[in-house]
């Protein structure tokens, strides 16, 4: 096999489990929508602040929900000793991760295909014209935080306060990411000229890169038994 | 054994000196601000430690580099011992700035990019701190800490780069600026000694906690054997 066929291994088995059980995605899903109706009691009803702050709710929602995805998606791998099984197979460390991480990024991005028309439908965004920036930039967003997110689960899930400890670690190393997503999501709400909100991407695809990077050479300490 | 070594000593009471002349330096030498007054003395201690709290993450970063590559536990006990002391110095960047910042700026607190920056950087290490201490089996606690210390350290640049282009209020860097910068030259003497000083600081806290978790190590080795 080469390492193209294991991701894709790996990666279906985790589509495979999530399909049956669906406990990921619906947990995730509820609570970004718990998270958008708590935002909207902030508000006046129709007030313009609503629009402005629709980016950064957003990505609160996606964040926090993120957050309890990543932490549920690992500690998934410790239940029966799944982790060790996946790690005793021939495979590489770095196929495991680069799996791991795309399994995450497709749960999450899910999730957020999902909230997004929920959103649009009661702030009245008007994303038409943008849809597929918009896109972009939710993957792009979404990526950089799975990469973090998958090395942070995996810590996190090893130390006594378990889940408690992935949102401290998750959260301050990821502000670039949070705000560059934020920044290119109002720019693009706000109908702003597309090279601005180019300026923004372009950021959040290095920060992506250096994070994808680092992540990938150290995720091989982390699982180490 | 000696309770202190005499290298240890030696390194102590120079830190004492260098830190009383700074602290000549900082309230007599150095002359009173025309527009701040002496508020901005504050400067001359807030500056060094921004600058010792960077050289301890450093240090985090290099030591969780060199320990994940060696495996020797020494190197492990060096990041501890770094981010702690880098722990205290960044919280005193975050005191004496509002301190400063309330008569000038008329506010305690800015989202600026260098003031966010460190309270993210804040954040962070003491995210490692706890990483370390809550993870039940020591040796993996330090393989944990050590990627999050080189992740973290990574993390610097670019939360400050993001951050800036986000938005900054922060006086500019004031001493690389040459002719017209601003700052007297007594001044920039009092902050070049106390930038000297306050590395003399670090290292000094920095050798003697490290001797305290060798001490402990030896501590925990003995009471295993008996």
């Amino acid at each position: 096999m080469n390492s193209l066929q294991q991701i894709y291994t790996i990666l279906h088995k985790d589509i495979l489990l999530e399909l049956r059980s669906k406990d990921i995605i619906t947990t995730m899903l509820i609570f970004s929508l718990t998270v958008v109706v708590i935002f909207n009691f902030v508000f006046e009803p129709g007030s313009e602040e609503m629009a402005t702050s629709a980016p950064g709710i957003l990505w609160v929602a996606f964040a926090f929900a993120s957050n309890l995805g990543l932490s549920r998606s690992f500690a998934r791998e410790q239940e029966n000793s799944n982790m060790q099984g996946l790690l005793l197979c021939p495979v590489d460390r770095s196929a495991v991760f680069t799996a791991k991480v795309a399994g995450n990024v497709l749960f999450i991005f899910l999730v957020e295909l999902i909230t997004l028309p929920v959103m649009v439908l009661f702030f009245d965004l008007h994303i038409g014209p943008v849809w597929l920036p918009l896109l972009g930039t939710l993957i792009l967003g979404t990526l950089g935080f799975a990469t973090v997110g998958t090395v942070f689960s995996a810590i996190s899930a090893n130390t006594r306060s378990r889940e408690v400890m992935l949102p401290i670690m998750l959260f301050p190393v990821t502000v670039p990411i949070i705000l560059a997503a934020i920044k290119s999501t109002s720019y693009l709400l706000a109908g702003r000229d597309m090279s601005q909100v180019w300026s923004w991407l372009r950021l959040l695809i290095a920060f992506d890169v250096i994070y994808f990077v680092v992540c990938f050479l150290l995720y091989e300490y982390v699982v180490e038994e | 054994m000696n309770s202190i070594r005499s290298s240890h000593l030696v390194l102590i009471i120079l830190t004492f000196i260098v830190i009383e002349i700074a602290l000549y330096l900082s309230f007599l030498y150095a002359p009173t601000e025309s527009t701040m007054g002496d508020v901005q003395r504050i400067f001359y201690f807030h500056v060094p430690s921004a600058w010792a709290s960077f050289l301890a993450f450093f240090i985090v970063c290099a030591a969780s580099i060199a320990f994940l590559r060696t495996g020797k536990a020494h190197w492990d006990r060096l990041a501890a011992s770094s981010a702690e002391i880098g722990v205290l110095f960044i919280t005193i960047v975050l005191l004496t700035g509002p301190l400063w910042a309330k008569p000038v700026w008329n506010v305690y607190w800015t989202w600026d990019a260098r003031l966010t920056t460190s309270l993210v950087l804040w954040l962070i290490y003491i995210a490692y701190l706890m990483v370390r201490n809550y993870t039940t089996d020591p040796e993996r606690g330090a393989r944990f800490a050590a990627v999050f210390g080189i992740i973290g350290f990574i993390d610097v640049p670019i939360v400050y780069m993001s951050i800036r282009w986000w938005r900054t209020l922060h006086p500019a860097p004031v001493i690389a600026g040459g002719e017209g910068s601003g700052l007297a030259p007594e001044m920039f003497r009092t902050l070049m000694f106390n930038l000297f000083a306050f590395s003399i600081l670090f290292i000094t806290l920095l050798v003697l906690s490290y001797r305290i978790s060798t001490l402990e190590k030896q501590l925990q080795a003995l009471k295993h054997q008996s």
